[in-house]
C-alpha cells in the first residue's frame, strides 16, 4: 500500500489528471447550472488531455522535431499522443461550441438555466402551454 | 442551490403555478383552461421525484467517490512518469521518430503524423469542426425567424477609445504575420494548421470586437468565410484523396517528400496546413461572431 502511494507520488501528474475528471464529473452531475454543466464537462477533457500528454513523456526527452534525419527513438518525446491531444482539443472545441448554442437557445426560449426550474417550465408546457 | 431546491421542492407540492412565466416571445399566453392540472400521473411522478431527489445526490456521491477511487488505484499501477520502456513508446512511436524525416519529409514528426501517417483522422477532425460551425449557425442565426431573438446590445465601445484603437493597428497586423508564420512553418517548427488557424482567428475576432459588429460585417464577408472554409475542406479531400489512391496502389506520385527542412518540402503537409488552418480560422471567427450577434 505504501509503495503504491509512493508510486502515485511519483505520477503525480496523473493523479492531477484524475482529480481533473473527477471535478469535472462531479460538476456535470451535481450543479444545476447548465452553463456549469458545459464548464464541468471541459474540465474532463483537459485532464484527459494532461493524462495524454504525461504518457508520451520521455525522461531526457525532446519534442520531436527532427534536426537531423535519422535520430534515435530514445532522444524524443512520443510524437503518438500529441497529434491525439490535438485531435482532442479540437473536437473539445466543437463540442463545446454546439452545447453552448444549444444553451443560448434554452435560455432564449425557458429564461432559465436551473435544470430543477427548466423541468418544471418544460412539463407546464407539455401539459398545454402552447396554445 | 438551496434556494431553487426549494422552489422545486414547493412546486413538486404543487404549490407554485408557472403559467405566468412560460409566456416568452415565441409564445402566446395560454387561455385560462389550458392552463396546468396537475393530473394522477404527473402526481406519480411528482411523488417519485421527492423521493428520489436525495437518492440521487447520494447515489451521484457514491458513483464519484468510486470512480475517482478507481481511477487513482489505476494511476498507482501505471508505469513511472517519463519511463521511455513503458508500452506507449512502441515500435510505433520508434518508426514515427527514425524514419518520419524520411518517409514524409517533415522535421516536426508531429506534423508528419497528423497530415500524413494520420491524415484520414484530421480529414475527420476538420469535418468535425465544419459540422459544428454548421449546427451552431442552424442553432443560433436568426435571419428568417419571424421573432428575432432578444440579443444583448450595451457593449462597450472600443472604438471611440483611441488607446485600444490604436494598439490593434499595431497589433493585429503583428498578430496576423505569427499566424501566417506558424502556419506555413508547420512542418519545420511547432505549430501547423490547427494553431496557426487560432492565431490567425484571434486577430479577426480583436478587429471585430474593436471595429465594431458593422465594419466586420462589411470587411468579412459571410460568403467569404463560408466559401474558404468549403474550398479548402473540398482542396484536403481532393489532395489527400489522390495521395491515398497513388500511395495504396503503388503508382507514381507527382507528391514527393522533397529535401527536409526547405520551406517547400514535405509533400502535401505543406498546403494542407493551410487548409486545415483556413477552415480553424473561419470557424473559430463564426464562432465568435454567432454568440456574439447571431449572425456571421
Amino acid at each position: 500500500m505504501a509503495a503504491m502511494f509512493d508510486h502515485l507520488l511519483h505520477n503525480y501528474e496523473e493523479a492531477a489528471a484524475i482529480a481533473l475528471l473527477s471535478i469535472g464529473f462531479c460538476m456535470l452531475l451535481f450543479d444545476r447550472n447548465l452553463l456549469k454543466k458545459v464548464i464541468g464537462l471541459d474540465i474532463m477533457d483537459s485532464g484527459v488531455f494532461l493524462l495524454l500528454a504525461d504518457r508520451g513523456f520521455i525522461a531526457g526527452g525532446k519534442a520531436p522535431i527532427m534536426a537531423e534525419a535519422a535520430a534515435e527513438a530514445e532522444r524524443y518525446v512520443n510524437p503518438i499522443p500529441a497529434g491525439l491531444v490535438l485531435t482532442g482539443i479540437v473536437v473539445s472545441v466543437s463540442v463545446s461550441a454546439l452545447m453552448l448554442a444549444l444553451t443560448v437557445r434554452v435560455y432564449q426560449t425557458y429564461r432559465t438555466l436551473d435544470v430543477d426550474h427548466l423541468y418544471m417550465l418544460m412539463s407546464h408546457r407539455r401539459k398545454g402551454g402552447r396554445a | 442551490m438551496a434556494n431553487s431546491d426549494s422552489a422545486f421542492r414547493r412546486w413538486l407540492r404543487g404549490e407554485v403555478d408557472l403559467s405566468a412565466e412560460l409566456r416568452t416571445a415565441e409564445m402566446p399566453a395560454p387561455p385560462e383552461e389550458a392552463r396546468y392540472q396537475p393530473r394522477h400521473h404527473t402526481a406519480m411522478i411528482h411523488m417519485i421525484f421527492r423521493q428520489s431527489h436525495r437518492l440521487y445526490v447520494a447515489l451521484v456521491a457514491v458513483l464519484c467517490a468510486v470512480l475517482f477511487t478507481v481511477l487513482l488505484l489505476t494511476a498507482a499501477n501505471l508505469p513511472a512518469y517519463g519511463d521511455g520502456e513503458a508500452p506507449t513508446n512502441n515500435e510505433v512511436s520508434e518508426r514515427y521518430v527514425n524514419q518520419g524525416v524520411a518517409e514524409t519529409g517533415a522535421v516536426n514528426a508531429v506534423a508528419g503524423l497528423i497530415l500524413d501517417y494520420r491524415a484520414f483522422d484530421t480529414l475527420g477532425e476538420s469535418f468535425v469542426l465544419f459540422t459544428a460551425l454548421c449546427a451552431v449557425t442552424i442553432l443560433m442565426s436568426r435571419g428568417r425567424r419571424k421573432h428575432p431573438l432578444p440579443m444583448e446590445t450595451d457593449y462597450a465601445d472600443y472604438y471611440a477609445d483611441p488607446i485600444v484603437h490604436t494598439m490593434c493597428k499595431v497589433i493585429i497586423p503583428v498578430i496576423l504575420v505569427f499566424g501566417v508564420y506558424v502556419l506555413v512553418n508547420g512542418h519545420l517548427s511547432p505549430g501547423g494548421g490547427f494553431s496557426g488557424g487560432a492565431i490567425l482567428s484571434s486577430a479577426l475576432i480583436i478587429y471585430a470586437m474593436v471595429w465594431g459588429d458593422e465594419r466586420a460585417h462589411g470587411a468579412i464577408r459571410e460568403r467569404a468565410i463560408r466559401r474558404t472554409a468549403a474550398l479548402a475542406l473540398g482542396f484536403y479531400v481532393v489532395s489527400k484523396t489522390y495521395s491515398f489512391y497513388t500511395g495504396a496502389n503503388g503508382l507514381h506520385s507527382v507528391i514527393s517528400p522533397g529535401v527536409p527542412g526547405r520551406i517547400f518540402s514535405a509533400g502535401l503537409i505543406l498546403p494542407l496546413n493551410v487548409a486545415v488552418g483556413l477552415v480553424v480560422c473561419c470557424t473559430m471567427y463564426s464562432f465568435y461572431m454567432f454568440f456574439r450577434r447571431g449572425e456571421l
